[in-house]
């Protein structure tokens, strides 16, 4: 058994690439050992910003010879095609063996391959794996780059290092051929390292001050970052994603400890860990909970000088960064923010939906009547309207010019600088959350009708002027921003009517845009007339007549746009259908019964959906709602065969009015009865058969108490009303034959099985339900 | 007298190009236009086309307007200095070739922490991209390290190595010092004081932050980008590449100019950078249109 060992030495890979590069390294040598023949455990994989490598261990040192065989022509087959075949083998007719097939002697090709040295199965895999290694991002470079053809890798390709026990693997890439023979630590080691093998490589490296186990260097940062932290009396803010970041970046880490100006820290912590984590990938620390002024970076040499000189560079460095991030909150903050409010005119929102001032006009407008209609439990509207006039003007602020993940944040800390209320900086703040599936929610009232304002206005706007996602295709993120919506009307139990919503925003982007179509129209046709103007025309009449059919032709504009407007605000709420389902979804509940309720078509209430379909799905999952979904198809489908279009669902609709609706209160039972007995009988020429009678009966207690409770929004009354139907219905399909002789009792019957359809189709539209 | 990179900003340059010369390099002077980066310089941008070796090694000044801060800023500034090497083919040992120049210029690898940090290189302008490193020296970005891959929207056959280097951010290291403007610019002489950086650039740099941000005409400078954009056409009409990408980057800087005044818009944008691009890949195409049938003949194995 053998041990293997491969090196590949680059110029240096992208820190965030070397993880993917040591599973592709895996997974490639694998599969060339699998195509060889030979069965391998998981090598093991290494990286450093220089390296990848890979030891494979207990290879044999032969892949096993294997006899393939390959079928010929029968044994008494015509001699043209047994020499046919001869000639694709190169053998000769006694070389052939006859075996067996189904019966018939049949000539087999036996060839014996023989085994090879798995060393020269490695020298032809490694070429290949380089070859075919997926880098997120590839390169050529040097001589050989003449031609478009020369091998591409991260960065240039340098070294190979390909030993099998101890003895090197001949193989040549594009010029580089392989050895035994690496480079140490690109500062502390000068001159070549001969490697022995697999079982000397880590310790040869970390001679020459590389560690080669990323994971070794992960766990040194990481340690190193708490000790410095400790040693100076504070407390690491831990970044998996930095320690990983930073092994990648070094061979020899070492973290140190340094300190910046306390003055900093009147800048926004979030600007400081973001500008040290991001452009210097610098930890940060805190001191009793609070950002501290220190920072640590990882070097990647053990200094002469115990690394006074590189803190200190560094120091420098982000005394720079901070003291630019200070430049821009003290220059920001010389304005207010209604003030910097002011330059959302100058950026295009869309070039259908106006600039971002047209945009923050609406979304206030909209946030007011949010909370003015008590849509948002608790929202002052004149607060919900300033915050939400505010809430983008740090958009156009030198530090989110700089930081742009920050927008909000920065608003957020200069409106309390400025003084304004609390609950409007808040909003200001977080007016862009949720952002994310799993992250928090916002729950202040003001907050709460800014940023849902801010939504539903991006998805009316852009529904409007008909700019929808389509496929993957979702240029405006509106999937997340339905999404972002549904989330903050759950969590905050919102109700409303969804498209009384839209309907703001919908109607004056419309309106917004027919009015600046007429006026362009106008003004190009102006233009075109003083061209004319020489010509000796009078343009003043002219002019006035012009403006006159222009308003001939605009109010007719207005009522079509208005159509148009709606349709689309009708297609929006089916997308926050889809978007509804599809958080669902994750939270077990089944789209066909989200369907069946959004298909009564008066649902636009998206708490109440919810919970109406939460019911329905305890039912469907109760015996009852099984049998009763049963049923409802088998009626369904009886109707169907039947063509029954008669006066079917006239008895539930009129049972809106129906005075009978009162059916509970005891008090009246003795009327009620009466009254139903006399309906029956006026509506009936033949006595209805027992099982049809009972049925009769509980539809006429179950409809209105369905729809009672429906409206009391107890959904699962309006359940156990339907699930008092199944017994009955039951019932009535094993007695009576509703395809009677008697057109009459066939009309009646039909007519009840369709009045029990629309009696259930009025909780949710059992129609769709699957199962 | 010895030269000592670490006495001044010159001394520094000087030891620089000693140190390319030696290595084979051309020593040009930089262009004579407003431009924003070195790889503007046209023995990057059309030197780095087409297969002939190409060795060269020059400063260029910088302008990038927004970067203006008034003198304020201890190192930003709208006007400064690169120091540009372009090596065609990139040589098998560019990575020491440039850690040697930093020796050079004395940085001590193991007293500065010295790394290469991913950063490729694009600039849409000029339809070009490639791979590589910003290197850091002790956490500063020194120096922009790339391989060009395309240029002018045409693969790089062979390609070329870049090398930039910040000169104030090396001296401020090689120095010590913690602000620009305290460079010495030149170390005292033939009984002359020295000047620091910022008696040579301290007032310009006020001046121009308040010209680029607020002062500058913008309605002028609309009609500048219009006529630059003509006249590179102009050119392009008549074959002549060079004089039509000098009009390219006479569009892009004034069009930079625009963003610091504040007046483009974000739509705007897009669009003027088009208009830049169009004209600096026009100029690159018709240059490649000039030189490859040549190039062809020279090089069997080359083709466009």
């Amino acid at each position: 058994m053998s041990d293997f060992l491969l090196e590949l030495r680059s110029e240096e890979i992208p820190a965030r690439m070397q993880k993917g590069a040591r599973q592709d390294l895996a997974r490639l040598f694998t599969e060339q050992m699998v195509a060889a023949g030979i069965e391998i455990a998981s090598p093991e994989v290494f990286s450093t910003p220089r390296r990848l490598a890979l030891i494979a261990r207990n290879l044999p040192e032969h892949t096993e010879a294997v006899s393939e065989e390959r079928k010929g022509p029968k044994a008494d087959a015509p001699d043209k095609a047994i020499e046919g075949f001869l000639r694709s083998t190169g053998l000769a007719r006694d070389q052939l063996e006859v075996m067996d097939v189904k019966g018939t002697p049949t000539l087999f090709a036996v060839t014996e391959v023989p085994g090879r040295a798995v060393s020269d199965v490695l020298a032809e895999a490694i070429p290949a794996i380089v070859r075919a290694f997926p880098w997120p991002k590839s390169m050529r470079w040097g001589e050989a780059s003449l031609s478009t053809e020369s091998l591409r890798w991260v960065r240039p390709l340098s070294g190979i290092v390909a030993l099998l026990d101890g003895e090197i693997v001949p193989c040549e890439v594009h010029g580089v051929t392989s050895g035994a023979v690496t480079l140490g630590h690109r500062f502390h080691h000068s001159g070549d390292i001969t490697i022995g093998g697999a079982d000397d490589y880590a310790m040869k490296l970390r001679a020459a001050h590389v560690i080669v186990d990323h994971a070794e260097r992960e766990a040194l940062i990481c340690k190193g970052a708490h000790d410095v932290a400790a040693q100076a009396g504070l407390d690491l803010v831990e970044d998996e994603g930095l320690v990983v970041e930073n092994a990648g970046l070094t061979e020899w880490p070492i973290p140190l400890l340094g300190h910046f100006d306390e003055d900093f820290l009147a800048v926004p912590p979030e600007v400081i860990q973001l500008t040290a984590r991001t452009n210097q990938k610098y930890f940060v620390c805190e001191r009793d909970g609070k950002l501290a002024d220190a920072f640590i970076c990882t070097a990647n040499i053990e200094g002469r000088d115990g690394g006074e000189a590189i803190v200190d560079g560094n120091r420098k460095v982000l005394a720079a960064r901070l003291a630019d991030a200070r430049f821009f909150w003290e220059q920001d903050r010389k304005k207010t923010l209604a003030q910097h409010a002011e330059g959302l005119e100058r950026i295009t929102f869309h070039e259908k939906l106006g600039t971002v001032a047209d945009k923050v006009e609406r979304v206030a407008k909209l946030a007011r009547w949010l909370a003015e209609e008590g849509i948002v439990p608790g929202a002052d509207p004149d607060l919900a309207e300033q915050a939400a006039h505010l809430a983008k003007a740090d958009l156009v602020t030198e530090m989110v010019g700089e930081f742009p993940e920050l927008q909000g944040v920065i608003g957020g800390y200069y409106a309390r600088a400025e003084g304004l209320d609390d609950a409007v900086a808040d909003a200001i703040r977080d007016h862009y959350k949720p952002v994310g599936q799993g992250e928090e929610v916002p729950t202040a009232p003001v907050t709460v009708a800014v940023s849902l304002a801010d939504k539903l206005d991006t998805l009316a706007g852009f529904f409007a002027v008909d700019e929808r996602p389509t496929g993957s295709k979702d240029p405006f993120a509106l999937r997340r921003a339905a999404l972002s919506s549904i989330q903050l009307i759950m969590a905050n139990e919102l109700r409303f009517a969804l498209p009384r919503a839209f309907l703001s925003t919908s109607s004056d982007v419309l309106m917004g845009r027919m009015t600046k179509g007429a006026n362009d129209l106008y003004d190009r046709l102006v233009s075109d007339l003083r061209t004319i103007q020489d010509r000796g025309a009078n343009i003043n009449t002219a002019l006035q007549g012009l403006r006159a059919s222009l308003d001939d032709v605009y109010d007719p504009m207005k009522e079509e746009g208005l159509k148009v407007g709606l349709a689309r605000i009708y297609d929006l709420l089916d997308f926050f259908a889809d978007r509804l389902k599809i958080q669902q979804r994750e939270a077990g509940v089944r789209h066909d019964l989200i369907d069946a309720v959004f298909a009564l078509g008066n649902e636009d209430d998206l708490v109440r959906l919810l919970s109406r379909v939460n019911a329905l799905q305890t039912f469907i999952a109760s015996e009852d709602g099984a049998n009763l979904l049963a049923a409802y198809k088998r009626a369904a489908n009886i109707l169907k065969k039947e063509d029954w279009h008669g006066i079917e669902g006239e008895i539930a609709r009129t049972g809106e009015e129906d005075p009978l609706a009162i059916v509970d209160d005891p008090d009246l039972k003795a009327v009620v009865d009466a009254k139903m007995a006399q309906r029956h009988s006026n509506a009936l020429s033949y006595t209805p058969e027992p099982a049809e009678k009972a049925l009769m009966d509980v539809l006429d207690q179950a409809e209105p108490k369905a729809k009672a409770a429906a409206q009391a929004e107890d959904f699962s009354g309006a359940m156990s009303a339907l699930a008092s139907l199944r017994a009955p219905i039951d019932r009535f399909f094993d007695e009576v034959t509703v395809n009677a002789d008697d057109q009459d009792k066939r009309t009646q019957r039909l007519n009840l099985l369709a009045r029990f359809r629309a009696a259930v189709d009025a909780v949710a539209d059992f129609s769709r339900i699957e199962g | 007298m010895a030269r000592d990179p670490a006495n001044s900003f010159q001394d520094m340059i000087l030891t620089l190009h000693d140190y390319w010369s030696a290595h084979g390099c051309l020593i040009l002077q930089p262009y004579d236009m407003r431009m924003g980066a070195g790889t503007f310089h046209t023995a990057t941008t059309l030197r780095a086309l087409g297969p002939e070796p190409w060795n060269a090694a020059f400063v260029q000044p910088c302008r990038r307007p927004t970067d203006g801060r008034y003198g304020e800023n201890p190192n930003r500034l709208q006007h400064y200095y690169q120091y540009q090497v372009i090596l065609k083919p990139s040589p098998s040992n560019l990575q020491q070739l440039y850690l040697d120049s930093l020796s050079a210029i004395g940085i001590d690898p193991l007293k500065h922490d010295i790394r290469f940090v991913e950063d490729d290189w694009e600039s849409p302008t000029l339809g070009a991209w490639g791979l590589g490193w910003e290197v850091w020296c002790d956490g500063m970005e020194v120096t922009q390290f790339t391989y060009f891959q395309q240029m002018g929207g045409y693969d790089c056959k062979p390609v070329a190595g870049e090398l930039t280097y910040g000169l104030e951010r090396l001296a401020m290291y090689i120095q010590g010092v913690d602000n620009v403007y305290d460079l010495a610019f030149s170390a005292p002489a033939a009984g002359r004081p020295g000047v620091s950086y910022g008696e040579v650039f301290l007032e310009n740099e006020k001046q121009m932050s308040a010209w680029n941000f607020e002062i500058a005409e913008t309605d002028a400078l609309f009609d500048l980008f219009r006529k630059a954009a003509a006249e590179c056409r102009n050119a392009l009409e008549a074959k002549l590449p060079i004089p039509a990408y000098e009009q390219a980057i006479e569009a892009s800087h004034i069009f930079n100019l625009l963003q610091a005044r504040g007046v483009i818009g974000v739509q705007e944008r897009a669009s003027y950078m088009a208009q830049v691009r169009d004209l600096a890949r026009g100029s690159c195409e018709a240059y490649m249109e000039r030189e490859k049938e040549r190039w062809a003949s020279e090089y069997p194995e080359w083709s466009a």
